[in-house]
């Protein structure tokens, strides 16, 4: 075979496999909004679902994905970020480096229903939050806490080691050369590659379905140890587990649309935060 | 032989008495029993070929080595007769008193004011009106502030090389010092730029000690009353600078500075 005719092969296989891509995720895209339009309404986004959801709208499920992400955020985000910082900043490099390393690596490859169990396990039973925003919040925190800890890592180790030698010569300690210095660079980077969990965090099933999720709760909750409705429960349930599926179809489509629309409306706001403060911060 | 018209060592007080320096990085050990006086008010030059100890030397006089994992410092380092590595040392004012100017200048990406101020807020300075007296007095002194004045808040980044390393000249002023530790502050520069940091070195040198690291041996004849030169972790010889580059006591000091190795 010449070589000519193997770097055309080639040439097409690549060009394939890319191709194929674009065309699965957009088909994904394209048919959710085809048949989720339609059922968009102010109504159905604004009202409490009636009928076991064959009727009204998705408001608690809208707010409770909403409040969901947020708590596993105000969670997660700092808790990681200081793990980030302790072990690029701080850790001596040694066996018990490596060990704390070991665990985070091995979390980011656990099975989101395992992390249910957990929750289910350690929130809702032994800590006794019963199936409650809380414990959802710390379960999913508990799953995207990997993805924080490797990209603010990474984050930090962006900004250059100049830096800090630059502070550190200037008489300042340790923790203000980091909080000063270090930290302001780094926090964009941090956000980018966290946006990744808090998607993932707005969309799984698993872990919120044994520790908050509620099958039918036509109302909004009023504290954090309240059960709440979930996007993608709410889906999970309009598709197979209602009596009349085949009608609900539309509502499912709808529910699909809001949620992709939201969990790209997160990363958007991630990407504009971050560009915001490379323009600040740049070097 | 370099021929240089160098400057005369004074009789001065003695700012920092070395005594028997050993520096380990791990297992390996990059500094041997180095000893020796460096005077007030003058500059003394650290010469010697690359990966002879004098950047790890410069920085065990403000302890900037501590925050090298796995590495040790045994001896002394007297400065104004009391020894920095004691166990009550405070770093902080240690680091305030002994000044560090680096090899790749290192602006923070923040404004030219926000880089000189940097340091007298970390010190607890607040207050904006004082703030700014030390700023614009820091940057005159390194003579920056005729280039800056009208641009105090845009970003560091955007000055040119020789204008970064006199903002962190400036940086280094801010808070005061009485010694400057310089390591190759010119290397990465074109000879304009380097002129006038050598002429701002001259210009310093009235009120502050200065200890330089540099590769080029004209720099060093030229900017510094004392010269020590360094090899393979040892202090081979030091003396006043004219007597190093015209007579040198030593057979490896008369080879590297005659350029047979290096």
């Amino acid at each position: 075979m010449g070589t000519a005719r193997s770097e055309k092969i080639a040439g097409w296989v690549i060009r394939g496999a890319t191709y194929s891509i674009v065309f699965v995720i957009a088909s994904i895209i394209g048919t959710i909004v085809w048949n989720g339009v339609p059922a968009i309404s102010w109504e159905f986004l604004t009202a409490m679902p009636r009928n076991s959801g064959a009727q009204g709208g998705i408001l608690p499920a809208i707010a409770g994905t909403l409040l969901l992400v947020a708590g596993t955020v105000a969670i997660a985000l700092p808790l990681g970020m200081a793990t980030a910082i302790y072990l690029s900043e701080y850790a001596k490099a040694g066996r018990f480096t490596r060990a704390i390393r070991l665990a985070i690596v091995t979390l980011a490859g656990v099975p989101s229903i395992v992390f249910g169990l957990f929750g289910l396990g350690l929130f809702v039973i032994f800590l006794q939050f019963g199936a409650s925003l809380i414990a959802g919040c710390l379960t999913l925190a508990c799953m995207i806490l990997p993805t924080i800890i490797v990209a603010s890592e990474e984050a930090l180790r962006a900004v250059p080691k100049g830096f800090r030698e630059g502070s550190l010569a200037l008489g300042a300690t340790k923790w203000q050369t980091i909080r000063r210095n270090v930290l302001p660079y780094s926090v964009g980077g941090m956000l980018t590659g966290s946006i990744l969990g808090i998607g993932r965090a707005a969309g799984e099933t698993a872990p919120i379905l044994l520790t908050v999720a509620a099958f039918y709760l036509p109302r909004l909750p009023k504290s954090i140890f309240d059960q709440v409705m979930a996007l993608p429960y709410h889906l999970y349930i309009l598709v197979t587990q209602h009596p009349e599926a085949d009608k609900v179809r539309p509502m499912a489509y709808g529910t699909a649309l809001v949620l992709i629309v939201l969990v790209l409306g997160v990363n958007l706001a991630a990407i504009l935060s971050r560009i915001h403060i490379r323009r600040k911060y740049r070097w | 032989m370099v021929e240089v018209q160098t400057k005369q060592a004074k009789d001065t007080e003695v700012k920092i008495q070395v005594k028997k320096l050993d520096f380990y990085y791990g297992d390996s050990q990059a500094l041997f029993e180095i000893s020796m006086n460096i005077p007030a008010r003058q500059v003394t030059a650290l010469i010697g070929p690359s990966g002879c100890g004098k950047s790890t030397f410069l920085r065990a006089l403000n302890r900037m080595n501590d925050i090298i994992d796995g590495a040790k410092t045994q001896g002394q380092v007297l400065i104004d007769s009391k020894d920095i590595y004691q166990r009550d040392t405070d770093i902080v004012e240690l680091r305030k008193r002994v000044g560090m100017v680096f090899q790749k200048s290192n602006p923070f990406p923040k404004s030219i004011f926000d880089n000189v101020a940097y340091g007298p807020r970390i010190h607890g300075v607040k207050d904006r009106e004082e703030l700014s007296e030390i700023v614009e007095k820091s940057l005159v002194r390194s003579a920056l502030w005729n280039e800056v004045k009208d641009r105090l808040y845009k970003n560091a980044m955007d000055l040119s090389g020789g204008q970064q390393q006199r903002l962190c000249i400036a940086r280094a002023l801010a808070v005061e010092p009485e010694i400057l530790l310089m390591d190759e502050p010119a290397s990465a520069l074109d000879p304009q730029s380097t002129a006038r940091i050598e002429d701002l070195i001259d210009e310093l040198v009235k009120d502050y000690t200065i200890v330089i690291v540099t590769h080029n041996m004209q720099q060093a004849a030229r900017v510094s009353h004392l010269t020590a030169f360094l090899y393979e972790g040892y202090l081979i010889e030091m003396g006043p600078t004219k007597q190093i580059f015209t007579k040198p006591g030593r057979k490896k000091t008369e080879d590297y500075i005659t350029g047979r190795f290096g």
